[in-house]
């Protein structure tokens, strides 16, 4: 307890920590975004809740390090996880998620749920269990008193890719035909095949859209932090903790929630120890939940 | 990979080996089981650990094997995958007792795995002398069957704790003006590391200001880090296994942590200087065991003698120092050689058993001997500072090859 209020009497003493935590938990939670939203896609489109979502991510670090190891520039792993990535995805659309998408919400869940520990173990085989990063050899810029505030120029890149790639994906999705069918085929596959809209097309395009934005995602988190066989499931945690808080379909809520749980999860650690970082998102999710639940009670009455 | 091919490559080496001086003496053969972590999280160390197994059984087979009696008898391992899972190593071991018919275990990697399985090698009364499970809890549940060779986990870092104290005294400080900041993973392995700190800092009337457990799954320290930029420690312990060091150290440099002293375990595991190069500049790491160090055995002669023959044998470990993690797998195997000999009998598992526990013997590794409990009270551990990309021996000071830099650049 003493430390706890050690900690918050920190913030108070160096207001400007408070900045650095925000700047630190945006960049980070940019990223956890860009996961939750692959997700939300899938989860949408689809009804497909991807428990692999996580490991996509790791595998799309992993791609960028290998083609890093092979001296292909880092920030190219970037564009090119994203199209291998993209291959994955449907050549797993193909051989697994094809098979379980009529049926119920339990073997979906369980097929994911084996894709992931499959994934993560043919990596664990492939890389071994040592944490991996790619070092940019980049400065890192300090602002503020004691350079309290550091903005590795890697990280701010990272952002800026990410940032450009959701963009880049919302223009898809709003402009597109693709887009268009996507998000026909999200409100009601029914009626998107009675008007000629080749749903089966359109699962297989987003499944395998998910995995490159996850892939990306990887390519950037690769050279901002470490990634090891098994993070996947932190990742795949957050997205779901965003997605199930921001609500499907709500693009600006998941972005706005990524962001937010970043944030919140580095003043957590800061303020209650870095064990409880992803308590906190938990925490966060449990409360949406309640509050949700509360409303809806409300809402429920009102129509009796 | 190419630890796992070069692996297999030796292992096939090592076959056609123990095939031939089996032709030539007749040697019988000696079957130990072991649980160990080839995949999971702990697959790396698990490498260096059956890597460790495996050379000594290839050096003692070398000097004529184990001579009991008038009978040689050679080494050979019975390995499994425990995934770096408590449950499946703890299962595992039920296997190799009771369907392979192990007599003698070697130990898994890690506290928590060989935690999982000591109680299952002491219900059926098999000796295990294992050598990567440093956690205290091991030792105090009253096991007999059980032989660790290696320094007990609280004493990994509490060197450095004497350490800054004599900084500081040298400074013209008191001890007791000593911030320390300690981080270390939430795991029994690095929580003793931390006790043993915590107790000798409260003991020099140190100040502890930054007290935290890292979650399992770490990839990111920024907000300890950050905390430490604002309290200023005169010494930062980390302890994370191979992760928390790879992760410390990258983030340290990048968030231009400047902390005197920076001491943290896994060095040579996550390899800091062939990954960080000028970040790892500095930084303290614990040892069990440098192959500097003065230490011999008829076996593998000199600690340095060792280093070189590991590396010839295991080309992968060429350019970076051999993990003591290696060195003490191989120790394990080489008490069991004594053991034997001593107790002039294979097949009696008691006598075999109190053979072990009056091991009081000199290795390449340290000098070895059990107290009551089973753990080796006989060997001290080693910090070592990363000097211009080298790891010199800085601690404790009668063993010291170099001079401690100090503060850290």
């Amino acid at each position: 307890m003493d430390n706890i209020w050690f900690n918050i009497g920190l913030l108070l003493e160096y207001p400007i920590v408070n900045l650095k935590i925000i700047i630190d938990g945006v960049m980070i939670g940019a990223l956890f975004a860009l996961a939750a939203y692959g997700l939300a896609l899938v989860w949408g489109v689809m009804n497909v809740k991807n428990l692999a979502q996580g490991d996509f991510v790791i595998a799309g670090g992993y791609v960028s390090w290998t083609l890093a190891q092979m001296g292909v520039y880092p920030l190219l792993g970037v564009p090119l996880a994203f199209v291998i990535m993209w291959g994955l995805g449907w050549v797993i659309y193909k051989t697994v998620i094809t098979r379980v998408i009529e049926r119920d919400l339990f073997t979906s869940l369980l097929a994911t749920f084996g894709l992931a520990i499959m994934m993560a173990q043919i990596m664990n085989l492939i890389f071994g269990s040592d944490t991996q990063s790619v070092d940019m050899h980049w400065p890192t810029w300090r602002l503020g008193e004691l350079g309290i505030i550091e903005l590795p120029a890697a990280k701010v890149v990272g952002v800026v890719m990410a940032a450009i790639l959701a963009i880049g994906v919302v223009l898809f999705m709003k402009k597109s035909r693709m887009g268009q069918a996507i998000r026909a085929t999200a409100q009601d596959s029914r009626a998107a095949r009675v008007l000629g809209i080749d749903t089966e097309k359109v699962y297989a395009f987003t499944f395998a859209l998910n995995a490159a934005i996850c892939g990306a995602a990887g390519a950037i988190i690769v050279m901002i932090w470490v990634i090891q066989p098994f993070y996947g499931i932190t990742y795949s945690v957050r997205a779901f903790v965003i997605v199930t808080a921001a609500g499907l379909g709500n693009l600006p809520g998941v972005i706005a929630a990524g962001l937010g749980i970043g944030a919140a999860e580095q003043y957590g650690a800061h303020i209650f120890g870095i064990g409880y970082q992803q308590a906190i998102a938990v925490v966060l999710l449990l409360v949406v939940l309640f509050y949700r639940l509360m409303r809806q009670r409300r809402l429920r009455q009102v129509l009796q | 990979m190419t630890l796992r091919i070069g692996l297999m490559s030796f292992t096939a080496a090592a076959a056609l080996a123990l095939a031939g001086a089996a032709a030539a003496e007749e040697c019988g053969t000696i079957t130990l089981g072991a649980a160990i972590s080839l995949t999971g999280k702990y697959a790396t160390n698990g490498y260096h650990t059956q890597n460790g197994y495996e050379f000594a059984i290839r050096k003692i087979a070398e000097a004529g094997g184990v001579k009991v009696g008038d009978k040689c008898y050679n080494f050979k391992v019975i390995y499994y995958d425990d995934e770096s899972k408590g449950d499946r190593g703890a299962t595992l071991a039920e296997r190799l007792i009771n369907q392979d018919g192990v007599q003698y275990m070697l130990g898994p990697y890690s506290s928590g795995l060989t935690a999982a399985i000591a109680p299952v090698t002491e219900k059926y009364k098999i000796p295990m002398v294992e050598a990567e499970g440093a956690s205290r809890s091991l030792f105090n549940k009253g096991y007999r069957y059980l032989f660790a060779v290696l320094s007990t986990s609280e004493q990994y870092l509490a060197s450095a704790v004497d350490l800054a104290a004599l900084m500081a005294e040298k400074s013209g400080k008191s001890p007791s003006d000593v911030k320390v900041a300690v981080a270390v993973e939430n795991d029994p392995f690095s929580l003793d590391v931390r006790a043993g700190v915590i107790e000798d800092a409260e003991g020099y009337g140190m100040q502890i200001v930054v007290d935290e457990k890292l979650p399992r799954d770490l990839s990111d320290m920024t907000a300890i880090l950050t905390k430490v930029k604002l309290v200023r420690p005169d010494l930062l312990v980390v302890s994370g296994h191979s992760k928390g060091a790879a992760t410390a150290v990258r983030q340290i440099a990048e968030q231009g942590v400047s902390v005197p002293m920076i001491a943290m375990t896994h060095c040579e595991a996550a390899d800091i200087v062939g990954n960080f190069g000028e970040a790892a500049e500095g930084i303290l790491c614990s040892t069990q065991w440098a192959e500097t160090l003065k230490y011999e055995d008829p076996i593998f002669g000199s600690a340095a003698n060792y280093n070189e023959e590991f590396k010839a044998a295991f080309p992968e470990y060429a350019d970076r120092a051999v993990p003591y993690q290696a060195a003490q797998a191989s120790a394990a195997v080489l008490v069991y050689k004594d053991a034997f000999e001593r107790a002039g009998t294979v097949d009696d598992r008691e006598a075999v058993r109190d053979a072990i526990a009056a091991t009081d013997m000199m290795t390449f590794y340290g000098p070895i001997k059990f107290d009551e409990t089973g753990k080796n009270i006989a060997k001290p551990m080693v910090l070592r500072q990363i000097q211009n990309g080298q790891y010199n021996v800085v601690a404790p000071p009668e063993f010291a090859s170099h001079e401690l830099i100090w503060p850290r650049p």
